[in-house]
């Protein structure tokens, strides 16, 4: 096969783009390839970023509720600045504040990309995580004390209350330390 | 430098083990994408905040512990030569991303380059750890001490619900990629490559060329890999794709058997002039290059081929691509002269078997 660029020399590197099941074919020679810019393996791909940009964008071929292609232009982060635009457009985000900021947004988008999946169920990293487990601890044992209160146990109402300040006098600590 | 020099330097010490099903299986690659949780994203990030990323990393590794901390040698991007880059590229050590794109990354290694740590890359961390053959769950725990090391330093941006926040949407979750390099030669001689992959694909996993996304499948090498990262654990993660690995290796373990019943005569003859090709070409392009060292090695395997070491297709995958090419030139090289050089080193590694 012939190069597309010179109609000379063989075609040496063959790219193929899929998108929406359309096929779209390039056969070019080494040397073409190297006129059109110094290339590295893999890099002339067509990038998983702009690929997933045009999920974000809802282009017309992906399914889009009416409410998650309301975007208010105001939607941005504050820690970064980056805005909901910008990471529709570039298909990554900012810092670790936009999950936060752009939250309403995220759900089908990790759907999408993660096979119907929302939410981590895998490590959780060590040192974080005992005080992640601490928090959840937490949540639960406030809720055992409204329980014992509306019940009238006030003595297992005491207890846990004791227990509580202390799992938050530890994570106090471990946050000054 | 004699050729002998150049190739045991430019191959990284772990590519000359040998590893568990090495027949099929090249190597084994785990990736964990990380962030600091006090800084923002790479791509987000001035340059004050980049190198403080940069020292926080060095620091953590060259900390306290140095029993604990292997010995890891740090590259700045800003420092190598284009061609120095494409060589780090063309070892898997870095993404062509941090080569090209990444504004001040850096990249840490440990001496016989199974672990390296890409710094500002898409992430702020990238551990990737590689081994010989199918070894998914050495890599992964390797990964994970590594993971964790750095973690008693270092506030990882973490989310209960999320899971390890990452600047694509894509990794969030578990930061985890697996991927597994096969060379399946027979699959695709036999036409059933194109049938296997899209299978492969419907299962949730990706399969790609020897550089990855994009990138064709040079040599009849293929690289299968996990795309989701959030909503299952990562042991759950490396199952499912051990399982399809070993499905595609006993898969590729029939098709040779098949073509060695059936069509041995005809197997040779490819086989035996792909070595001659290698043997005395005075002008190859890569890609004929990587169709020959593919039939060559398949010839390795099936025992049609004698005296050739197995490591032959690995090492010359690699050091004939352009990259390699050039710092064994010590030049810039044009395609052209790319192409005799490739066959100049092919030739010459060959005779160094028949000794």
């Amino acid at each position: 096969m012939n190069c597309e660029e010179c109609h000379e020399r063989e075609a040496s590197l063959h790219f193929t783009k899929i998108i929406n099941g359309e096929k779209t074919e390039f056969h070019i020679c080494e040397h073409c390839a190297k006129e059109k810019g110094e290339f590295l393996p893999g890099s002339n791909s067509f990038s998983i970023h702009q690929l997933l940009s045009g999920l974000l964008h809802g282009d017309g071929h992906v399914p889009n509720t009416p409410s998650s292609n309301f975007i208010p232009p105001s939607l941005s982060c504050e820690k970064c600045g980056m805005s909901y635009y910008q990471f529709a457009k570039i298909g990554r985000f900012g810092c670790d504040n936009c999950y936060k900021a752009f939250e309403s947004k995220l759900n089908p988008i990790f759907k999408r990309v993660h096979g119907g999946n929302t939410l981590h169920a895998g490590k959780i990293p060590l040192r974080a995580g005992s005080s992640i487990q601490e928090k959840k601890q937490l949540q639960q044992l406030k809720q055992a004390l409204q329980q014992y209160i509306l019940n009238e146990e006030f003595e297992k109402a005491a207890e846990t209350r004791d227990v509580i300040r202390e799992i938050e006098h530890r994570l106090q600590q471990g946050r000054d330390t | 430098m004699s050729l002998e020099r150049f190739i045991s330097d430019a191959i990284s010490p772990w590519m000359k083990r040998e590893g568990p099903e090495s027949d099929i299986v090249l190597s084994s690659r785990v990736r964990l994408a990380r962030n600091i949780h006090q800084y923002v994203f790479p791509i987000a990030a001035d340059k004050e905040s980049a190198h403080e990323v940069i020292s926080a990393i060095s620091t953590c590794m060259s900390s306290e512990n140095e029993e604990e901390a292997e010995k890891l040698e740090m590259l700045m991007m800003e420092e190598l030569k284009p061609v120095q880059k494409r060589v780090l590229v063309e070892k898997h050590l870095i993404s062509p991303n941090l080569a090209e794109q990444a504004k001040y990354g850096a990249v840490l290694m440990n001496a016989d380059e199974s672990v390296s740590i890409m710094v500002n890359e898409e992430d702020h961390i990238r551990i990737q750890c590689l081994a010989p053959g199918f070894q998914l769950e050495e890599v992964l725990h390797r990964a994970n001490e590594i993971d964790d090391f750095i973690e008693k330093n270092v506030d990882y941006a973490f989310d209960e619900r999320r899971g390890y926040l990452t600047s694509c949407p894509t990794n969030v979750g578990t930061g985890l990629r697996a991927s597994v390099m096969m060379h399946l030669p027979a699959l695709v001689l036999s036409k059933k490559m194109s049938r296997i992959i899209p299978a492969i694909n419907q299962l949730g996993l990706a399969v790609r060329g020897i550089y990855g996304e994009g990138t064709e499948a040079q040599g009849n090498i293929f690289q299968i890999s996990n795309q989701m990262t959030l909503g299952k654990s990562e042991e759950d993660i490396m199952e499912d794709l051990a399982g399809v690995v070993m499905q595609v290796i006993q898969q590729e373990r029939a098709a040779r058997q098949q073509l060695q019943d059936g069509l041995k005569l005809q197997l040779e003859d490819k086989l035996f002039r792909s070595l001659g090709t290698l043997e005395n070409c005075r002008i190859i392009q890569s890609k004929e290059a990587a169709k020959c060292l593919s039939d060559v090695r398949l010839g390795i395997d099936l025992e049609i081929l004698p005296g050739i070491s197995k490591t032959i297709l690995n090492e010359l995958m690699i050091l004939t691509q352009p990259g390699f090419l050039q710092q064994y030139a010590g030049e810039v090289l044009t395609p052209e002269e790319r192409d005799i050089r490739r066959a100049t080193l092919i030739r010459e590694r060959i005779k160094l078997e028949n000794r």
